[in-house]
């Protein structure tokens, strides 16, 4: 089974997490003015790469906490785990 | 070396005809096909065969139908719940039915039923919804009840006396399976002979446009000009369309199916299960087909993870406790494009010439001659076929989802 290096727990078996989809979707700052294209883009419109993806995860049987990761969708081998706050750190797939 | 010294048996007859040729890329087409699984596959026959459009390439990066077409479990029923649903999903049973004598070649339809199982009072209250909603389209669908399941398929498991017992299901008699490599070698040789280049070891890594309009395809067999582009890729449906900076909301995940060791018939119909996340019938061979649901992370690596397999198993042995003896012969998996609402998006793009066909997610294979016919009807055209017309990309924006989660749950 695949590990996750978890940035609080450390590496654990990928049955302990909870994927969470892409990484730094923000909440539109001013929701009331967006368009309806701006509104799709927001709740349907995702990257989905083939390569390197920032993408959230949580340690759900763990420490329960969520962090990004950077994964390479064609490996699945994580290049970088972070933390929630942290920028997304530079990688090489 | 005369015949008379060859040894025994190796009086070999000469190898028999090619069902298609393997051509060198010609520089343009009216259409090009990116993707020859059995959607490109289909849309290029109908191309050909309905609206006299010959000039056609399919561009497959791999091999002919070793995508998704070789890795899945080959259902095919029309139950969904919507209207618009309906009309594709049951356009294509329609024909599923007639396809054998349409392509000429044997694909081993058998429609030997499916029962979608209920496992809670809402699964039941959604399963007879779905019913009601089926016949009002003209769709054969039955509700039936833990005897009845029992009577279609005596190995299921119908007693009370479990995690999720089966409190019924509904039955559509007309769905069944195919040979999934017969289906597409059946549309192939077809599109073939009316005239159809199908190119394998072809990626597409570019697309050209000019003024809005699409013009050519760049490949890693030069670039082949090309009046309209069809894009029947699945699973890297979003790694092409980026090419012209168009998004579109799509996940592609891994869907991981696996089969056991061949067994005597055992299993008369296919049985599917949303809440224990199966699927299972039994191929003509005799192996035993299930289908998992996907693996909750994007990957573009056609395999998955082991724990996926794991639930998968117990689920099944829940099921059909019958099952406990039988032996994995071998898992895989495919890449999925899973849209929003669980329905697909087939139609026109903001770029002039270049058509979407995506979207199918774990539920493709079913759709390939519905698909196919409507398909290179909105290609020909440059208007969808009233069947497709409700999948477009704008009703993300629009907001007039299919939202068919209930329908195609098992695996989404």
């Amino acid at each position: 089974m695949q590990l996750i290096p978890c940035p609080w727990c450390g590496p654990r078996e990928e049955a302990e997490f909870h994927y969470g989809g892409q990484a730094h979707v923000a909440y539109p700052g001013d929701p009331s003015a967006l368009t309806d294209e701006e509104w799709a883009r927001y709740v349907f419109f995702r990257e989905n790469p083939s390569g390197p993806f920032a993408e959230r995860w949580s340690h759900n049987a763990g420490c329960r906490r969520w962090f990004n990761a950077v994964r390479d969708t064609r490996t699945h081998d994580l290049l970088a785990v972070y933390r929630v706050g942290e920028p997304m750190p530079e990688v090489t797939a | 070396m005369t015949s008379s010294a060859q040894p025994p048996g190796a009086h070999l007859p000469e190898h028999p005809d090619f069902l298609w040729d393997d051509p060198e890329p010609k520089s343009s087409y009216d259409v090009v096909v990116v993707g020859g699984g059995g959607h490109g596959l289909a849309t290029a026959y109908y191309l050909a065969k309905v609206h006299d459009i010959t000039n056609v390439a399919v561009l497959e990066k791999g091999w002919l139908a070793g995508g998704n077409m070789a890795r899945n479990t080959t259902i095919i029923r029309s139950n969904y719940l919507w209207d618009e649903s309906s009309g594709i999903y049951e356009h294509s049973l329609k024909l599923w039915e007639g396809l054998e004598e349409d392509l000429g070649y044997p694909i081993l339809f058998d429609q030997r039923g499916v029962l979608n199982l209920a496992h809670s009072l809402q699964d039941v209250r959604d399963s007879v919804r779905r019913v009601n909603a089926n016949r009002l389209n003209g769709i054969d669908a039955e509700w039936v009840d833990p005897d009845g399941v029992k009577e279609i398929c005596p190995i299921v498991n119908t007693s009370p006396d479990v995690r999720y017992p089966v409190l019924g299901a509904t039955y559509q008699p007309r769905a069944g399976i195919a040979k999934h490599d017969y289906v597409a070698w059946g549309y192939a040789r077809a599109a073939h002979a009316m005239g159809v280049d199908l190119i394998q070891s072809c990626e597409v890594t570019g697309l050209e446009t000019s003024q809005g309009r699409i013009t050519a395809v760049e490949t890693s067999r030069g670039r082949i000009a090309a009046g309209k582009v069809a894009l029947c890729a699945a699973g890297h449906s979003s790694v092409l369309a980026k090419m012209v900076g168009l998004s579109l909301p799509l996940a592609s995940h891994p869907l991981q199916a696996l089969v056991s060791e061949l067994l005597e018939p055992v299993h008369p119909t296919v049985v599917m299960s949303n809440a224990v996340h199966v699927y299972v019938s039994q191929a003509h061979k005799g192996e035993l087909v299930m289908g998992a649901g996907i693996d909750s992370y994007n990957g573009y690596g056609q395999r998955g993870s082991f724990h996926i397999i794991e639930q998968q198993m117990s689920a099944a042995l829940e099921l059909f406790p019958v099952f406990a003896r039988a032996h994995l012969l071998r898992t895989w998996a495919g890449i999925v494009d899973v849209s929003p609402d669980a329905s697909p998006i087939v139609g026109l793009t903001p770029v002039g010439g270049l058509y979407l066909n995506c979207g199918w997610g774990t539920g493709g294979f079913k759709a390939t001659p519905g698909v196919g016919d409507c398909f290179a009807h909105t290609i020909a055209h440059d208007k969808p076929h009233p069947f497709n017309e409700p999948f477009t990309l704008e009703r993300f924006t629009t907001g007039a989802l299919v939202d068919e989660h209930g329908a195609a749950a098992v695996a989404h």
